[in-house]
């Protein structure tokens, strides 16, 4: 396969971040996910990170050479999903 | 904030079967479902079911939801929030929820998470081309909205739910090329597998995507054969002139919750990825969480009907509601989940469950 092809890889399709640009955090240093998702935004979109995490972990075990159950997901803040600043502003709706 | 014996995060059929079972016993019961339909991914499920009758064998999976709605909506003591989803979880046991565009508290007792998973998905050249879908894609567009989503696809994936939904496009009049699977061999029953082949859909083993190609959309798929290591063999690259490829890869569950609430994790790759640690009634290391269905670890929908029963009677059991046939229906609830996983084809999920499992409950 051409690099170039390979480099071009949709990791995080919220984010638009490619495989050349993980690879690229990974050799800047960042070695858990919770690196690369800060220097990157990689898992930060819509979806926060249920589909590219597993990937970027892949990833992270080929360059480190770890097992995939050595390789810890970022933190789980809330809101888990997205919610508008209107509905949070406008505080708990009352029953 | 809503105050509630158990709530219980998603209604698909781990989430339904809890609740029923929950509020059968005097419960108050909350459920919240993301979607604006009940049912999870049985609604999208043409096929019929294994299993023995208890688990609704016969059945297809749209009509077993269909009969669950039906015998939750007797039950007065259940609140269905659709469109709800669960935001997060804090350590005074509150959990914000979206319901529409309003943002919600909610303190249950207990709370019973039946979350599901999600598709798991493969990096590969142009992955984010028109007509590239997970397998859930491909079923809501046919079965639930009758829309054909291509004309010729590619399967990528020989389990379960790759074999099923390649009969399926089958049946919606979409031809299916191959399926490519990266495994050495078939994961998927063979009664699914054979029955896929008999049409003359050929199973490639031991083969992944090299790339996907096209301009403003999929035009086709180059594959090629997979060493021992799972290393890509140059020389036996394979073309299909496509306008579909469907990734049936395997679903990892949605933890996010649990993670939040400080549940014990463990990485277990034959449950689909990091799950919770739980004892035999589906109780979490957290006193108050149970799990239910594919959040605990990928399995079928059979199983996730039977961990909702159990999970919702040892909730409701939890708080001193109490029923006559309580300790039948706990046993038998048992029995039919050691049922479901004494076959053979069980064993990788029975393996994965021993490396979670806490000791005795109830």
């Amino acid at each position: 396969m051409s690099e170039q092809l390979e480099d071009d890889i949709i990791i995080c399709r919220c984010e638009d971040i490619k495989l050349s640009e993980i690879r690229q955090s990974i050799a800047d240093g960042n070695l858990s996910t919770e690196e690369i998702k800060r220097s990157c935004r990689c898992g930060m979109g819509p979806c926060q990170g249920r589909t590219c995490m597993p990937l970027v972990a892949q990833e992270l075990a080929k360059a480190t050479g770890k097992p995939l159950a050595e390789i810890s997901l970022p933190t789980f803040r809330q809101p888990v999903a997205a919610i508008s600043l209107g509905a949070l502003a406008g505080g708990e709706r009352h029953e | 904030m809503r105050q509630t014996d158990i709530a219980i995060v998603g209604a698909g059929p781990a989430g339904l079967m809890a609740a029923i079972q929950a509020a059968e016993m005097g419960a108050q019961v909350l459920l919240l479902e993301r979607a604006n339909e009940l049912g999870g991914q049985l609604i999208k499920q043409t096929h019929k079911f294994f299993g023995s009758r208890e688990e609704y064998a016969g059945e297809r999976g749209f009509e077993i939801a269909h009969k669950l709605m039906d015998q939750l909506v007797q039950l007065s003591n259940v609140t269905v929030w659709k469109n709800a989803t669960a935001l997060g979880y804090y350590p005074d046991g509150v959990l914000s929820v979206k319901q529409g565009n309003s943002f919600c508290l909610v303190k249950p007792k207990k709370l019973i998470v039946a979350t599901g998973a999600s598709e798991k998905t493969l990096a590969f050249p142009n992955n984010d081309l028109p007509g590239i879908y997970g397998a859930g894609a491909v079923q809501t567009l046919m079965n639930v909205y009758g829309v054909k989503p291509a004309d010729r696809v590619l399967m990528v994936g020989a389990g379960n739910i790759g074999v099923i939904v390649a009969y399926q496009l089958l049946q919606a009049g979409v031809e299916v090329a191959a399926i490519i699977e990266a495994a050495p061999k078939i994961g998927a029953y063979w009664v699914h597998a054979s029955k896929i082949q008999r049409c003359g859909v050929p199973i490639l083993t031991g083969h992944t995507i090299k790339k996907a190609y096209g301009t403003d959309r999929l035009s086709g798929v180059t594959v090629c054969r997979l060493d021992e290591k799972w290393n890509q063999i140059p020389g036996t690259e394979q073309d299909f002139a496509v306008d579909g490829l469907c990734l049936a890869v395997g679903l990892s569950p949605l933890t996010e919750l649990l993670w939040q609430a400080g549940c014990k994790m463990e990485f277990v790759p034959e449950l689909g990825g990091y799950v919770p640690w739980r004892n035999a009634d589906l109780l979490t290391t957290h006193h108050n969480i149970y799990v239910a269905g594919d959040v605990a670890g990928v399995e079928e929908a059979s199983a996730a009907m039977v961990e909702g029963k159990l999970a919702g009677l040892a909730a409701a059991f939890a708080l001193r509601y109490q029923s006559e046939n309580f300790a039948a229906l706990y046993h038998e609830a048992k029995s039919q989940l050691n049922a479901l996983r004494s076959a053979p084809v069980s064993a990788k999920v029975c393996n994965g469950l021993c490396k979670v499992m806490l000791g005795e409950a109830v």
